[in-house]
């Protein structure tokens, strides 16, 4: 299923988080992401439990300052640019 | 120096140079290392234990076949317990359904399957073995697994034509990701390379599909494709700069920058049974010799992309220009450039007269070492 608000994204098989030298890390074939701030925070609530929308809502509470809609915006191009990568999945 | 050093990203582990496979373009050595004096379980744990410890991220487990070794699940075991992202590079020729589960239960993360081919024919002809059904098997058993899957196809002149059959394989089956990579000309792959380049019409053909294909399949199988340094105008950044992220570990310990390296005379590589990875890796002067940028020649010297190519491979300079340090010869800028145009021009030439090659070559087939 597509990247939507009640999708639920699950790290791909083959993508997972590490940590190396204190960091973390998101590994995947052949490359891997250093996680810093709210990516981190996206990547360890993709576990095909919450929904897009309950991720937004997650990280609009934790970085209340920020706008809500650019907290939206930002989430929403991160999660696809991790589909691009196929490092997620979309589950119902 | 080591203070600015950055840390190895990849440890290439090359734990045997057996293999069932014998093909043309093998970028083993000329000369293979024997079974009798591979690295042991115990060392090479330890190795894993000191590559995480100096910032590896991920072990790509290579060989020859990986699966020659007889301890591949301890090994598998002992990489991910280290902390290590595990990947194997396999044919699959000696794999079985209990063999996979035991890999994936070790904690494999992620398995490149290499095909020949699309077709039997040409992959057995190939490899020198009857290897293309038992890799369709492979692909079969692996659906029942959840880890990541890549297709690796090598890619010249005898099977370029075929891309669209091999992305059907891969359509067909769990992979995520495709590579394509064509031969590049080292070890046996120049000894057979007259028999292997492509022509520019099959490789413009193919980038033309290549995009199409990228386009039409994102977000469900990502397409990577690798040109031959050959036709290339700027050299490829080789291991992302010599020195600067990637260690390979030959089956009896030695440490190498590169997989080629040895062709690179007075070069002397430590091994890892006499040092630790972290002192190999700040003080080895095969690792010092081609870092950063004091060796450079011109035109390297002062070219812009310095920093984005890092003057391209050391050992194709030294195959095609018989000087380790000049400016990789497949670069457009680069002094022996017309040696690389004279090898393309006579392949072009030749396919126009004798037309696609009809007949098998004689080819040079990789033994086994002893």
């Amino acid at each position: 299923m597509p990247l939507e608000l009640n999708s639920r994204p699950r790290l791909a098989p083959g993508c997972r988080l590490g940590e190396n030298n204190q960091q973390r890390v998101l590994l995947m074939p052949e490359r891997a992401l250093r996680l810093i701030g709210p990516s981190l925070e996206i990547i360890e609530r993709c576990d095909g439990q919450h929904t897009v929308a309950a991720i937004i809502s997650d990280l609009q509470r934790i970085y209340a300052k920020a706008q809500p809609q650019k907290v939206e915006q930002d989430i929403l191009g991160y999660l696809a640019l991790l589909e691009k990568e196929r490092a997620l999945n979309f589950e119902p | 120096m080591p203070h600015e050093l950055s840390n190895p990203l990849a440890l290439i582990a090359e734990l045997t140079h057996r293999c069932p496979l014998h093909c043309v373009y093998c970028s083993n050595p000329v000369e293979l290392q024997s079974r009798s004096r591979e690295l042991s379980t115990e060392i090479w744990s330890r190795v894993f234990q000191e590559a995480a410890q100096a910032g590896v991220l991920q072990a790509d487990f290579t060989g020859g076949e990986p699966l020659a070794r007889p301890d591949i699940v301890e090994l598998v075991r002992a990489a991910r317990a280290a902390g290590l992202y595990v990947n194997l590079i396999t044919s699959g020729l000696p794999l079985d359904e209990t063999k996979l589960a035991d890999l994936v239960a070790a904690g494999l993360d992620h398995i490149q399957l290499s095909f020949q081919g699309a077709r039997e024919e040409i992959a057995n002809e190939i490899s020198g073995t009857r290897s293309h059904a038992q890799k369709l098997r492979v692909l079969d058993w692996l659906r029942q697994h959840r880890i990541a899957v890549t297709l690796n196809f090598v890619i010249h002149r005898r099977n370029i034509d075929q891309l669209e059959e091999m992305l059907a394989i891969a359509e067909s089956s769990c992979a995520t990701r495709i590579e394509f990579a064509n031969v590049q000309y080292y070890g046996w792959a120049f000894a057979n390379r007259e028999n292997l380049l492509p022509t520019r019409a099959q490789l413009d053909h193919s980038l033309d599909l290549i995009k199409r294909e990228q386009e039409r399949l994102q977000g469900r199988i990502r397409i990577e494709y690798v040109v031959p340094d050959y036709y290339a105008k700027y050299p490829k950044p080789c291991m992302g700069g010599w020195g600067r992220k990637l260690m390979l570990i030959t089956p009896r310990g030695d440490a190498l920058p590169c997989h080629a390296a040895q062709v690179i005379p007075g070069l002397i590589f430590e091994n890892v049974k006499d040092r630790s990875l972290r002192e190999i890796w700040e003080h080895s002067a095969a690792f010092q010799k081609f870092r950063g940028e004091n060796w450079m020649q011109e035109p390297c010297k002062n070219c812009d992309r310095r920093e984005q190519d890092f003057g391209g491979c050391r050992c194709q300079a030294m195959l095609l220009a018989g000087d380790a340090a000049a400016t990789d010869p497949v670069c457009s800028l680069a002094l022996m450039r017309p040696r690389v145009d004279a090898i393309l021009a006579a392949v072009n030439l030749n396919s126009v007269s004798l037309g696609p090659a009809l007949t098998r070559p004689a080819w040079l087939y990789r033994p086994n070492p002893a």
